[in-house]
């Protein structure tokens, strides 16, 4: 049998290193305000009042230019109101409009459309080489802050986890295009010779 | 207007766009004033959130002047002063009536998971942000609030998410007297919640981190305990020792889909893009949390499955709770603890970035460069 006294949660009651109430209202300003749970604002989760929200229709009028609008196929009907931000266009507006005809719980779903934003992504790097200002990775990627705002005295030294993946990042963004560049210039290659024999 | 717009995961810039236009009778037009980079941000800029299209305007924090209403908005009049809350809704659906603004079910066509957020994605309803001279706001008459006279600005623009949010998880935490609270992450959220748990309540309040500089801030501005998880071999055992091996009765994820801790979790969840985000900081909270315990989860994760330990929540009987924050709701007690002088927000602003560097702004806050913890967007120097 052990000598000394078994602690919590071995046993019941816990003595527990916790100051007292007059000690923590006495060193954190406003300790214990909202101290009654059903005094908090979120409580309870679901608060029946419709006459409190500020809206003044039982059903919002609807928004106009609702033709061809995406939808998720979990909805009933379109939204009344929706974002317009980037409409649907191009290739990569075709792979979107084929993800929403999976549900959202579908995986298909959400990786179809994370491959339309890569697509979306190329398209638009493309085609701003044809336009009078075409992306520039040195300020996009704002990594001249790495200069401006101290990036090796901000990490080294300094027990960084995630020093450890930084390596990664210049692969994800431009890994892809290397390996277009490199394969361009294989095709390009292969091509040539063709050409010569 | 001048605006920022996403280029591609890393990769933003900000470019002249079309000015936003009323499209439904109650929206307003606001000139923005002052936005603020989330965290959450960071899943968008990094590719993490499906349906990011090449265009969008980011930005669900921000405050401004109303320039512009429709025809059907009583609230509002042009020059009000006003704060929107990150929560594109409606105020009529059934979510809405019921006060889960964050579930609204009439604004966001493209999922039914979750409700519309300004500048977050067309998985959110595909509305432009606020990092922008102007912004389109729908339902005038119910997001927006006009800014009190006493408020100030930067306190104004923290309430529209990073305060409220934290606030909220603490909320979620259902903390009791004396409670032992541990929050993952020391960014705004956490720094907020680790705050409020203190006016909840919270006998001792725990802050993780492998910030060095953000659990500094977590010592001073949030009075907590802080841990370095880098600096040790297992952070739950750690947890489970500092607890007297019985572990934290409230357990809150301020991290979300980036966090770090593992590296394999990290590249399939961040880097390659297989899961719905890192849920390391999700598995710590499961395994430090004493058995029937709380969770709380106010870290943002993608609507992709992630490798999340759910046999440990199921035996040891937690109780989870998530959400995204109901902001409206939180307003009237925040306001008043601000003007008691209990929270101070902007005390956790860091910088102050005009538009125009809004990349730079980008890249030193994902990467966490000096001292980094909240970034604030200036779209109007007057």
């Amino acid at each position: 049998m052990s000598s000394s006294t078994p602690s919590t949660p071995y046993v019941a009651n816990k003595p527990r290193d916790i100051p007292s109430a007059e000690a923590l209202r006495a060193r954190i300003p406003g300790w214990g305000v909202d101290l009654d749970p059903k005094d908090r604002p979120s409580y309870p989760r679901e608060v029946f009042d419709p006459a409190g929200t500020g809206a003044h229709w039982d059903y919002p009028e609807e928004q106009q230019g609702r033709e061809g609008r995406e939808r998720s196929i979990e909805h009933g009907q379109l939204t009344p109101v929706f974002g317009t931000s980037a409409p649907l266009h191009g290739v990569s507006g075709s792979i979107r409009r084929y993800a929403y005809r999976y549900g959202e719980g579908r995986a298909a779903h959400w990786l179809i459309l994370l491959a339309g934003d890569r697509v979306d992504a190329w398209g638009a790097h493309l085609r701003s080489f044809a336009s009078l200002r075409p992306d520039n990775p040195v300020t996009e990627t704002g990594i001249l802050a790495e200069r401006r705002r101290h990036g090796i005295a901000s990490r080294v030294g300094r027990k960084r986890v995630d020093v450890n993946h930084l390596w990664i990042d210049p692969i994800v963004v431009a890994g892809p295009w290397v390996a277009a560049t490199a394969g361009a210039a294989l095709a390009a290659r292969a091509i040539a010779r063709r050409a010569r024999r | 207007m001048r605006a920022m717009v996403y280029r591609g995961p890393y990769k933003i810039r900000v470019e002249e766009k079309p000015m936003p236009t009323i499209q439904h009778p109650n929206d307003a037009i606001i000139r923005v004033t002052t936005a603020a980079i989330c965290g959450s941000d960071l899943h968008l800029y990094h590719g993490l959130m499906p349906d990011t299209r090449i265009g969008h305007t980011f930005g669900h924090e921000f405050i401004g002047v109303v320039e512009e209403v429709g025809p059907s908005v009583r609230n509002l009049t042009r020059g009000d002063r006003v704060m929107v809350p990150f929560n594109v809704y409606c105020g009529s659906c059934y979510y809405c009536a019921r006060g889960l603004f964050s579930n609204c079910h009439n604004v966001n066509p493209n999922a039914t998971a979750v409700g519309g957020i300004y500048g977050y994605s067309h998985t959110t309803g595909g509305y432009d942000g606020g990092q922008a001279e102007f912004v389109r706001v729908p339902f005038a008459d119910v997001g927006p609030t006009i800014i009190p006279d006493w408020m100030d600005s930067e306190d104004a623009v923290l309430l529209t998410d990073a305060l409220a949010t934290g606030y909220f998880g603490a909320q979620l935490g259902d903390i009791v007297e004396g409670d032992t609270v541990v929050v993952f992450g020391a960014g705004p959220v956490g720094l907020f919640a680790a705050k409020s748990s203190w006016l909840m309540g919270a006998g001792r309040v725990i802050v993780i981190d492998h910030l060095e500089y953000r659990l500094e801030k977590a010592r001073v501005f949030a009075q907590a305990e802080t841990f370095n998880f880098a600096e040790y071999d297992d952070i739950i055992v750690e947890m489970k020792r500092t607890t007297d091996y019985l572990g934290a009765d409230v357990v809150i994820d301020a991290v979300g889909a980036e966090a770090d801790g593992s590296f394999l979790q990290q590249v399939t969840g961040t880097k390659l893009k297989l899961q719905g985000g890192s849920p390391v900081a999700l598995n710590w909270a499961i395994d430090s949390v004493r058995k029937g315990g709380t969770v709380s989860v106010v870290g943002a994760y993608g609507p992709i499955f992630s490798a999340v330990k759910f046999g440990d929540a199921l035996n040891k009987g937690l109780t989870l709770r998530m959400n995204q924050t109901p902001v409206k709701r939180q307003w009237p007690r925040l306001f008043e603890h601000i003007r008691n002088g209990y929270l101070k927000p902007n005390d956790i602003v860091t910088h102050r970035i005009p538009l125009e560097h809004i990349a730079e702004g980008y890249h030193m806050f994902s990467a966490k460069l000096d001292g980094c913890i909240k970034p604030l967007i200036i779209a109007d120097p007057s």
